[in-house]
């Protein structure tokens, strides 16, 4: 079985076959936006679906059975029932503003997801600049979230967003120099690259323990990023109600929701493409059937994003003095002497390679 | 294709510029400042300078940005709209505009530019070589300098910060 992954491609060749070049180029660039797009939307509904099924698990609950068998359609009912209802907003806030927020959230966790290889060739976007690219589009996610806490024009929901400002700008430092720790063990921050490199061994088993410490951190900050718990000071509920969307109703709530679920797959996903050999199969088992690549590569995120509702169930929620002592005191400073660490190691060749 | 690309992106930066600094409300600007960083950072992935993009994003998009936003919101009244000037303050603003205009107008056609022929992507050990190289034409030195700087910024930041030592007030009486 051949099936050929490389979407952008394969997609250009197929329609300059029967159309001039622009056309097709741009046509094409707009199918693999929809592809993206679909996977958006798909990954984003059973993500919510696995999330109250995992919480089920935990309460020793069922969770959702009803819709569908298991219940697999209950988050496509629950997303039919949003579009369906009534856009409602708050008096004598900044309607602009209001209505923007929500897709600067939403399209920088699109663009994240163009980068990740899925699997050797299906990738939209394969930048050279690949983690840092990461890094510097979730960064503009947080304007979205500051912006529909104020122009929400309610007291709870700016906040929920300063808080969430203070909390994902401190984090984000944590998860910027973890993984510059894996970098200096690939020497790329070209995502396919980093993948290539881990043919000899995943990067978690070449740089054994900073690369462990680098991937506990990673997975700390990154929960913390992500506002789940128990880092969710910024919807804690008892709290502010909702957080930032509480005045957001139907279809924009659906997109910060959806948003902050896909944020935790695409932090699971960095996580996979750096710690854990991306679509690499374990010992190379699948190497002759490439296209398994894919499977692999969503198994590996989904055990991760697995660990994070696990983290969600199990722990109590920090208060903001603790968040950001975890942070400044305690995660920066491991840090960056595992930095040293790890330079120190890659420096006397002590990495372990197959 | 670049060359739609390229118009579209200037209209972008154009006309959110504008919208900058005519508007009257502080947060929009802020935000129509956000689009125009966007813009420019877009430009940067146009011409394959991906690194300068990035950096563009994080620190202007994502920290400037967050920054004004943060200070922005800190301010009373926020919510109140910029009062309009007088006609003579106006017509001043407008001619000192119009002439920093030519001056860039002039400068710009005046300018002999080279065409580059191939398009060559920096990749950021290049930056990285060139940042840490002390022969002719390194960029060592500035580096260090600027790291002494932000040193210097980041001590001061923590002492301002930190503020006078809470005393205890049986202190004083003692």
């Amino acid at each position: 079985m051949n099936i050929s992954l490389n979407i952008t491609e394969t997609i250009q060749e197929w329609l300059i076959g029967f159309m001039p070049e622009g056309v097709a180029s741009i046509l094409g660039m707009s199918i693999v936006a929809l592809i993206y797009l679909a996977i958006f939307a798909v990954a984003g509904l059973y993500l919510v679906l696995l999330e109250r099924k995992v919480a089920a698990w935990f309460q020793l609950r069922i969770g959702p059975n009803r819709v569908g068998y298991w219940g697999l359609f209950q988050t496509m009912a629950d997303a039919l029932k949003l579009v369906s209802k009534e856009l409602t907003g708050t008096v004598k806030a900044d309607k602009f503003l209001y209505n923007l927020a929500p897709y600067f959230v939403i399209i920088s966790s699109l663009m994240a997801l163009a980068v990740f290889p899925f699997t050797k060739e299906f990738q939209a976007f394969d930048i050279n600049i690949g983690i840092f690219f990461l890094i510097a589009i979730s960064s503009v996610g947080v304007i979205g979230i500051l912006l529909a806490g104020w122009s929400s024009n309610n007291k709870f929901a700016l906040i929920g967003a300063m808080r969430s400002g203070v909390q994902t700008i401190s984090y984000e430092l944590s998860i910027g120099l973890s993984l510059l720790t894996m970098v200096l063990l690939t020497g790329s921050l070209q995502l396919s690259e980093i993948v290539e490199t881990q043919k000899e061994g995943w990067l978690i088993l070449q740089g054994h323990v900073p690369a462990v410490i680098a991937f506990m951190i990673y997975m700390i900050a990154g929960t913390a990023e992500t506002n789940r718990a128990p880092f969710d000071m910024v919807e804690a509920e008892s709290e502010l109600g909702a957080g930032f969307h509480t005045e957001y109703s139907g279809m924009k709530f659906a997109y910060f929701f959806l948003a902050e679920f896909i944020n935790m797959f695409i932090i699971a996903a960095i996580a996979t493409t750096v710690f854990f050999g991306a679509w690499l199969s374990p010992f190379g088992i699948t190497e002759s059937i490439p296209w398994l690549g894919v499977f692999w590569f969503l198994g590996k995120t989904l055990m991760l994003v697995f660990l994070m509702m696990w983290f969600r169930w199990t722990f109590p929620r920090l208060r903001v003095d603790q968040l950001l002592t975890l942070e400044w005191k305690y995660l920066l400073p491991i840090n960056l002497v595992n930095i040293v660490i790890m330079a120190i190691i890659v420096w006397l060749n002590l990495t372990i390679k197959f | 294709m670049e060359k739609y690309i390229f118009y579209i992106l200037s209209v972008i930066i154009i006309v959110f510029a504008m919208a900058s600094v005519s508007s009257r409300k502080m947060l929009r600007s802020v935000i129509y400042l956000l689009f125009v960083l966007c813009g420019i950072a877009g430009i940067y992935f146009l011409i394959d300078y991906n690194f300068l993009a990035a950096i563009q994003l994080t620190v202007y998009a994502g920290g400037i940005i967050v920054l004004i936003i943060f200070s922005v919101l800190l301010v009373h009244h926020i919510e109140m709209e910029l009062e309009m000037a007088k006609p003579l303050r106006k017509s001043m603003t407008g001619l000192l505009c119009l002439s920093g205009l030519a001056v860039f107008l002039y400068t710009i056609y005046n300018n002999d530019f080279h065409v580059v022929e191939n398009s060559v992507t920096t990749s950021t050990a290049d930056v990285g070589a060139k940042l840490l190289s002390y022969e002719a034409g390194g960029f060592i030195l500035p580096f260090e300098v600027i790291s002494v700087l932000l040193l210097a910024a980041m001590i001061g930041a923590i002492v301002i910060a930190k503020g006078r030592k809470l005393t205890d007030k049986n202190d004083d009486v003692l």
